[in-house]
């Protein structure tokens, strides 16, 4: 299938991404797991080879590869952990992406090039305590004061967060008393009024670093505003698309370690005088992971491809997320079973997988809600709206 | 400085290595490769040397046939200037002569300060082909080299002996050197290197024929028998029963 979306450079990615990945990441993924610990250090041998800027174009300092670059190097990182790997997704395609298809061109040579070359981290919030599915519920207000826009308000469960050098935040935009509805911000995590809760303890993405985000009369420039508010900034949000890539991708990545563990376990334990592999129950399992992963690398891929073509992919996209998290969650679970006790036991590092396995049927949009756009999408067809 | 850096594609250790019906070599569709281990730590050792002196030219070579364009370019990603491709097909070709005065042609030209080769190859390991180019040109040689120290038209290099011993030696220029794995850290490619690599420099020649004095007649997989023999007696019948048997059953002794 390699063949089908994959060129030289492609292939020469996944093979330095994959080395330094077993090299660097995976003798140390169970510790880091464990003392909820960020990978700081990874993250700078990472950036120094230009994988936190893979999507983002050459002249603003990123890669200028292309989204199945992207998603294969997202793949090959969640293999390992996918702590390492939602850092760098989170930071490309919510902390930098957004700038780059939305921001003007003052901001995009201010902001992108230290995000591009992984020198600072970037976060996106767009969650709030009382507003996760339904963005559109935001409470958050900046309101307009001369130039600027003075901010009240808070995100909560923002990946990279307290490590993040800049924030791209929602909020409800009021100018004149008016609410224009919901716009975005560039904001610095330097400036004034912006304070960090605590870690969040996690059950699993553990190395990454989660924080709710308070804003109190915090005041940003008015040219930090990314896009315009209103109805356009729905629009914009839905093109969003990278972020359900990299967790369609991440999910891929995830259940791949899960199952190699399981794959070869499987024919190395010995139950009743037979090779467990042997007994067609576990075959059957490994089968089906086997072809599972296959599929959801598949939809990945397509839909990645598809958006490297300029094709609109909200429905592509939602599919590749729903069935890879969903697929992810199973093939952990059944890997944990091939391994049998060992499988529920750190030692064995599977039950790692599958505690970072759930969180993908949730983030970037929860399995509810991606069945609601495909079945919007497919609809619309019949309907012929 | 300019210095060549030959570097071979060989089978991964974790490859499959189906032989191939023919029985002359293995399936080669089926395996899974890789450069080898000594090779890419001498690219790492020249591209350091180069970058430590700000000037010089860093040339990988290479042996076989169109697949081995795959660790050519890894190489070019990882920073080396330009390549050589000799094109041959390698099946069966286990003569380290032949092989070393293909190498010889083509880099006699170029006139290297160094050549630089991975002390053996992961799927022969006849350890020579560096060896003999440098007899050939009339270079300088060191085999085993640990560490480099270069300057005023020198180097000093490291060898390694047996046992834990070590010796350093000055060699003058040009010198071919064969480069023992674990002497630096090699690099990964990066994004920027891989994105470049399309554009450098890879010269396809063709070798003259050379006749190979060596080569291979069959490969298989060593057939093994589960036999168990008990030896009795005193321990001194014991001992003298087990070197005959070494000696003359299964011949190690
Ligand atoms: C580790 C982690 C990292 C995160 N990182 C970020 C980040 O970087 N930035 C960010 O902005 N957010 C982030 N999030 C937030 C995440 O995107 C939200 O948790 C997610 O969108 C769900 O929102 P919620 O938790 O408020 O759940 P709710 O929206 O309250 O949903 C609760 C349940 O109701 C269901 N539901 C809700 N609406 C509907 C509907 N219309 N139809 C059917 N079912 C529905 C949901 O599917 C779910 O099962 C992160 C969360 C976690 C846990």
């Amino acid at each position: 299938m390699d063949a089908l979306f994959f060129t030289d450079e492609h292939t020469m990615l996944v093979n330095m991404v994959r080395d330094f990945a077993d090299n660097e990441i995976t003798p140390i993924a169970a510790e880091l797991d464990e003392v909820e610990s960020f990978p700081r250090a990874l993250v700078n041998q990472m950036a120094e080879l230009g994988l936190m800027g893979i999507p983002i174009p050459e002249e603003l300092g990123g890669a200028g590869m292309d989204t199945v670059a992207y998603a294969a190097a997202v793949m090959e990182l969640g293999c390992a952990d996918a702590s390492v790997a939602i850092t760098m997704a989170a930071h490309t395609s919510l902390g930098t992406s957004p700038i780059v298809i939305a921001g003007t061109d003052k901001q995009k040579k201010k902001f992108v090039p230290p995000l591009a070359s992984g020198e600072m981290i970037g976060a996106f919030g767009l969650t709030e305590p009382e507003a996760g599915s339904d963005a559109g519920a935001t409470k958050t207000r900046a309101v307009k004061k001369g130039n600027e826009y003075v901010v009240n308000g808070g995100k909560i469960f923002i990946t990279n967060a307290g490590e993040a050098g800049i924030l791209n935040l929602t909020s409800r935009i009021i100018d004149d008393g008016e609410d224009l509805g919901i716009g975005a911000f560039i904001v610095p995590t330097n400036t004034r009024g912006l304070k960090l809760g605590p870690k969040e303890k996690k059950m699993g993405w553990r190395a990454s670093d989660t924080r709710q985000i308070f804003f109190e009369d915090m005041v940003i420039p008015a040219e930090n505003m990314l896009g315009t508010p209103g109805k356009g900034f729905k629009t914009f949000l839905e093109t969003l698309t990278g972020g359900r890539i990299s967790v369609a991708a991440l999910s891929v990545g995830t259940a791949l370690g899960a199952y190699e563990r399981a794959l070869k376990y499987a024919t190395e334990r010995k139950a009743f005088g037979m090779e467990i592999h042997e007994f067609q129950a576990v075959g059957n399992k490994l089968a089906d992971m086997a072809t599972e992963i296959e599929a959801a690398k598949l939809l990945t891929f397509h839909a990645a491809w598809m958006k490297d073509q300029g094709k609109n992919i909200i429905k592509e996209a939602a599919m590749a997320k729903l069935f890879a998290s969903e697929m992810a969650m199973k093939t952990t679970t059944e890997a944990i079973q091939i391994l049998g006790g060992y499988g529920y036991v750190k030692e064995y590092d599977v039950e790692r997988y599958f505690r970072d396995a759930k969180i993908l049927e949730i983030g970037e949009g929860t399995s509810e809600i991606q069945r609601l756009i495909i079945s919007k999408n497919i609809i619309k067809t019949v309907k012929g709206l | 400085m300019k210095i060549a850096v030959l570097v071979k594609q060989v089978p991964g250790a974790e490859s499959p290595l189906p032989i191939h019906s023919n029985q002359k070599w293995v399936d080669e569709d089926a395996v899974a490769y890789v450069m080898n281990e000594s090779d890419n730590y001498a690219l790492e050792e020249a591209l350091q040397i180069k970058e430590a002196n700000s000037e010089g030219e860093v040339v990988v070579i290479s042996l076989g046939p169109d697949r081995i364009q795959k660790v050519i370019r890894e190489a070019l990603a990882k920073g080396a200037d330009r390549a050589i491709h000799i094109q041959i097909d390698t099946v069966g070709a286990i003569d380290p002569l032949a092989t070393a005065s293909h190498f010889a042609d083509a880099l006699k030209e170029e006139n290297f300060d160094l050549i630089f080769s991975g002390l053996q190859s992961d799927d022969f390991g006849m350890a020579q082909t560096g060896v003999i180019i440098g007899e050939m040109l009339g270079m300088a040689t060191a085999s085993l080299v640990m560490a480099i120290e270069t300057g005023g038209g020198k180097i000093k290099v490291k060898r390694e002996l047996e046992a834990g011993w070590f010796q350093w030696v000055s060699l003058s220029l040009p010198a071919s050197l064969t480069i023992q794995s674990g002497l630096n850290t090699p690099r990964y490619p990066s994004l920027k290197g891989i994105m470049g690599a399309k554009k450098k420099e890879i010269k396809v020649v063709t070798p003259n024929p050379v006749e190979a004095n060596q080569s291979l007649e069959k490969i298989y997989v060593p057939h093994s028998d589960k036999q168990t023999v008990m030896i009795e007696g005193s321990v001194d019948q014991m001992v003298e029963k087990l070197i005959h048997t070494f000696r003359n059953d299964i011949k190690v002794l």
